[in-house]
Order: structure tokens, then sequence, then C-alpha cells
């Protein structure tokens, strides 16, 4: 079983964010960056698809600067096996720029699954899965909480709202990961040792142009701060004031 | 003058809101630019062209309708393949989507099989000249990324729930099309579609989301978040992850950063701390009530209005109080 899985670079969430100067982009300072968090859940179902075939590789592949390495190595100390950056001097925010360049490495690569997160938590696009599969020529099945290979043959389940599908699709395949496949491990110090010496190949990205661009960022309008109106029950009466005066929701 | 294309999501033979939604917003595209035609693609079994005067209603002139035995579900290949050979004849200046669970599949195979990109999660756009320009929450909804999209059809998935439904009352030219791929040829297959059936308010449609969390303390007392949903008789049941990692709810009702998106005009969190990546989920919310008994807990923080005590004191006297409320009483 040979796998591939897509990593992003992205900021911490949990940090307050400012704008950098050119309005673009976030301000750097004090920024924390961590592998996105469906990526994480993308490279733990390779590493079990991989120790469930009992033999193969996971191969983690990231497109960006030199500091998406850190990201790699990461995914290296939680058991991959090797790493390639796409050297990029940014990131894009265009799906079909960053996909390009994917697909140009993974396409003759031999792969039987091809790992994305559902969505990259900066962007948020959820197009770089689907246009990466596109580009590549193979079936593709997006944010799936449940996965099973068996003959060639792929089983996944998806969320959609409400309900839940069940699909079917031949290897090999782009997937997209949602939660649900198991939380990813944390890097072991025997896994961080070991990922020093493991292969970190370095390309310069095949970007594709960009016809999506960032104009500006900003942050979202600022929500009144909070107000408590009561304690236990008592408060009941005036929460339903308010709801009906104030909010009008009731 | 410019043409705009709709696609109109269905399930299980019904047009779903986000159907509307996009043929809505195709229409004030269009009419934004002196009056083009809307054009609106739904796809299903036998009979699925039933839903045309609905899209007329929304602003579809046209309704393509791609009626196949094979397609009572939703099959991804067919359906791009179908809305991208559209696209390539040409004429259309923007393509809408939903930014659904079904959508946000399609939309970006669409835009891949006609070698453009696309944007994805809009709650506003328009169109200046070249370029499309949309507003997309990044980053778990801490920054608006203001979005320009160069190419022509200009590909969009919108935020359930960014666009009004128009009243447009047309009358709408029916076109059977065939699909573009024969079904018996997908490579991907959906063999299955389980859950909860088309009646139940999804959470993305819902005017109020009652949500729990883990303060709660066991499965059974979710009873109590739903007595109160009941009560305001227009309202979903949502969860936090702590609680759908239990297994205590499906994790399809799961509000935040990992889980659903939502936006109710009224939004109630019972025994939630109110983590960022829960918040991540609800923070647009038009208004928030907080039931927790920890007057620290970060939910306080963004509630509108909130109560500190004990849901399990609070909530049955909600509940009954919003019944009355509801009765006129
Ligand atoms: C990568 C990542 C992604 C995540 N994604 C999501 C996501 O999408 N959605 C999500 O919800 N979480 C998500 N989480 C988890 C999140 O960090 C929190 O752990 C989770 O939201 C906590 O759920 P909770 O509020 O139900 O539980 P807790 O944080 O345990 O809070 C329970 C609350 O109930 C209150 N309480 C207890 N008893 C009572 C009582 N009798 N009456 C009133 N109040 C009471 C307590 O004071 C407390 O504030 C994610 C975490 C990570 C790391
Ligand atoms: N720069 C990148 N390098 C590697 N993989 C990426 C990159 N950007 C996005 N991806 C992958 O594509 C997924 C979806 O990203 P997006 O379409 O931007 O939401 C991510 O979860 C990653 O798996």
């Amino acid at each position: 079983m040979k796998v591939a899985v897509c990593i992003k670079r992205v900021p911490d969430m949990d940090l307050r964010f400012a704008i950098g100067s050119d309005g673009k982009a976030l301000d750097p300072a004090g920024l924390k960056f961590d592998i996105a968090d469906f990526d994480g859940y993308a490279v733990e179902a390779g590493l079990r698809l991989v120790e469930q075939a009992g033999a193969g590789e996971v191969v983690v592949v990231s497109v960006g600067p030199a500091a998406v390495q850190e990201t790699l190595r990461k995914a290296l100390g939680m058991g991959a096996t090797r790493a390639i950056q796409l050297e990029a001097a940014a990131i894009p925010f265009d799906g079909m720029a960053v996909a390009a360049a994917l697909a140009a490495e993974l396409k003759d690569g031999g792969f039987d699954l091809v790992l994305f997160g559902r969505m990259a938590t900066d962007s948020a696009n959820q197009t770089v899965g689907p246009m990466t599969a596109h580009l590549m020529g193979v079936p593709c099945v997006t944010a799936i909480s449940k996965l099973d290979v068996a003959d060639g043959r792929g089983t996944a389940e998806r969320q959609l709202e409400g309900a839940a599908e069940t699909v079917t699709f031949p290897l090999p395949a782009v997937v997209t990961i949602d939660e649900g496949l198991g939380r990813p491990r944390l890097p072991s110090l025997k896994g961080i040792m070991a990922a020093k010496k493991k292969p970190l190949d370095v390309r310069p990205a095949q970007l594709g142009t960009a016809s999506l661009t960032v104009d500006h960022i900003a942050l979202p309008p600022d929500r009144p701060p909070g107000r408590i109106i009561g304690e236990g029950a008592d408060a009941v009466p005036e929460l339903i004031r308010l709801l009906q005066t104030e909010a009008k929701v009731l | 003058m410019a043409t705009m294309f709709a696609f109109a999501e269905s399930r299980g033979g019904a047009l779903r809101k986000v159907a509307l939604e996009a043929v809505s917003a195709a229409r004030q595209a269009a009419d934004a630019t002196g009056g083009g035609e809307v054009h609106a693609m739904v796809v299903g079994a036998p009979g699925i062209g039933s839903t045309a005067p609905a899209l007329g209603q929304a602003g579809a002139d046209v309704v393509m309708v791609v009626e196949h035995a094979e397609l009572a579900r939703y099959s991804p290949e067919v359906c791009s393949a179908t809305a991208a050979a559209r696209l390539q004849a040409g004429g259309y200046r923007g393509a809408f989507f939903a930014a659904s669970a079904e959508g946000r599949d399609l939309a970006p195979r669409v835009a891949a099989a006609l070698g453009l990109s696309m944007a994805a999660d809009l709650t506003e756009f328009a169109f200046e000249g070249e370029v499309l320009v949309g507003q997309h929450p990044t980053h778990i909804g801490k920054i608006i990324t203001t979005v320009r999209l160069a190419g022509t059809p200009a590909i969009v998935t919108l935020r359930p729930g960014a666009v009004l439904v128009a009243e447009a009352g047309r009358t709408p030219v029916v076109e059977p099309v065939a699909p573009a791929l024969d079904p018996g040829a997908a490579r991907v297959v959906v063999t299955a579609l389980g859950g909860k059936g088309d009646a139940q308010l999804d959470l993305a449609d819902a005017p109020v989301v009652v949500s729990g969390g883990r303060g709660l303390r066991e499965a059974a007392n979710f009873a109590l978040v739903e007595a109160l949903a009941a009560a305001f008789g227009n309202a979903a049941v949502g969860a936090t992850r702590a609680v759908t990692d239990d297994g205590w709810r499906d994790p399809a009702t799961q509000i935040g950063q990992t889980g659903r998106i939502v936006s109710p005009d009224l939004y109630v969190a019972v025994g939630i701390s109110g983590a960022i990546q829960h918040l991540a989920g609800m923070r647009t919310s038009k208004t928030i009530v907080a039931i927790n008994k920890d007057k620290d807990a970060p939910i306080f923080k963004l509630a509108d209005y909130g109560i500190v005590g004990d849901l399990f004191e609070v909530m049955p006297v909600l509940t009954e109080a919003v019944r009355k409320a509801k009765a006129g009483g």
C-alpha cells in the first residue's frame, strides 16, 4: 500500500490575529504554525492504512517555503516514511495553482491512495483535493469520515447535512479526510529522533497560474461584549422578555 | 446582460433550500448585469423535473432537467461532467453552487474540468468588470477574506443562508438534458443514503439552534435540549465535539471548526464551555444565549444573554416559558 498525504502548514488558530501591513495576509508577529487540522487526520489515516496492509509507505508532501519542512518533519515524526517539499516562495490562495503542483508531483508516483484534509484550516477552500484528483485523472471522494480498502476498491462514508452517504470507488484514488477516522497520534520521542534521518526531498513547485487571489483580509465585525442577565431559573422571565423585545426572535 | 448558471441541489427527489438560494443568487447576478437569463440544472431520478416551477419561482428562466433511473442518489462524476459540458458550451458569466456537502464536492470538480479556479463559501459577491469579488470567512471564521476571481464562467459556492430566496415568479422553459456521462460508467458510486429523513429541519436551515455540551452529563439528558427545541418549534439540535466524541449524538450535528457552521437567528448553548473550536461554528449567529453554571466560562464572553446557573434547574423553566410565549401567553 503506497499512500501520499498532502499537508499544509497553517497558523495556529488559538492565537489572536492581526492584519499585516499589506492588508492581504496575517501579521506574522507572534504567529505559531502547525499542520492543518484535517491534514493531521489524513496523516493518521495514511499510517493506519499502511499498518493494516502490513507493507508500503506513507509519503507526505507540502507546497510552500522552507518553513514547511518543519510541518513535514512533524508528520515524519508521527511515522511517515519520507517527505517532499515542493518549494514555492509563498502558498497561493488559489486551489488550482496548488493542485497543479501536487498533481505534477504525484501523477506518476504509483500511489494507491492520495489523501488530503477535507479543507485547510486557514484558506477553508476545500478545493485542492478534488482539483488535484481531476488533474491526476483518478476518482475522488471528499470529506469522508470512514474508509475501508479491500481488493483494489475503497468504501467510504461521508456526512451530509442530516444524512450520511456510502460511496464506493476503485483505486488508485484521491480521498479527502474529515474527522472520524481516528485522532492524529502525537509524534513519539523516538519518532522525532528517527524523523531527523528520514529523507526529505526538495523540488521546485510547478504551480499553476492563479486566477483566485486575495484582495484584502479583515477581522470580522466585533460582537458586543457578552452580558450575563441573571442567575438560575429566576433569570428566565428576563430572558424571555429580551428575546421578545430586543432580539425579536420569540 | 449576462447569462448565469445555477446548480439546484436535491435529495430524495426534493429540492433543498440551498437550491433555491443558488438560483436566487444567479437571479441577483443576472439582474445586476441588466437582466440576463438564469439557467438552473437539476439532476435526479425520473420525476425530478416536477421541481421546475419552484426553481422558476426563485428566478430560473430555463430549467435543465437531467433525469435518469440511476441518478436517484448524487453522482459526483455524472453531475460534474454534465454541468461542465453545459458550461463549456459557453455563454455563462457565473455558475452558482451551494457550499453544502454536495456543492463543495461538486463545484471544484466542475472548475477543474473547465481548467478554471473557483471561489468557495462566499457570504457576499459582486461582479466588478472582469472579476468577481467575494467575501469568504477563513481561519475558522476569525478572518474575512475578500477574494478576486478572474475567468469565465466565475464558479462559486455560496454559504447556506447567505442569499435570501427570491420571489421572482417566473415560468421556466423546461429543457431535458442527457447526462454527459453514462451513470453506469461512473467510477465513484453512492451506494446508500442513510440518516434522518428530509422532514427533519436541517441545522443549516433552522432559524433557531439549541446545542448541548458535556454539561448535560449523559446522553439521556439531551431530552432537555430536545424539549427546548420542540418548544421553539423551528429549532434544530446541535452538539459539541465533546458530546459527539462520546457517542451521545450523531457526528453530523457537531457544530464547530471541524463540524458544521451555523448562523441562525438564535443560538442557545446549554452546558457548553465555549472553546474556540466550538465558537468557530456558531459565532456569526444573530443572537446567542448561554446557560452555564460557571460564570467564567468563555461562552459568556460571546453570549448576548447569559444565565449563570444549573442547566437542570433552568432548562425545564425556560422550556415552559418558551412554550407559553409561543402559544401567545
Ligand atoms: C483540532 C480540534 C478541533 C475541534 N473541533 C471542535 C468542533 O468542531 N466542535 C466542538 O464543539 N469542539 C471542537 N473541539 C473540541 C473543543 O476544544 C472542546 O473540547 C469542546 O468544544 C468542549 O465541549 P463542551 O463545551 O461540551 O465541554 P466542556 O468544555 O467540558 O464544557 C462543559 C461545560 O458545561 C458546564 N456545566 C457542567 N455542568 C453544568 C450544569 N449542571 N449546568 C450548567 N452548566 C454546566 C461547565 O461549566 C462547562 O463550561 C476541537 C478540538 C480540537 C483540538
Ligand atoms: N500548500 C499545500 N501543500 C500541500 N497540501 C496542501 C496545500 N494546500 C492545501 N493542501 C491540501 O489540500 C487540502 C484542502 O485545502 P483547501 O482546498 O485550501 O481547503 C488541505 O487539507 C491539504 O490536504
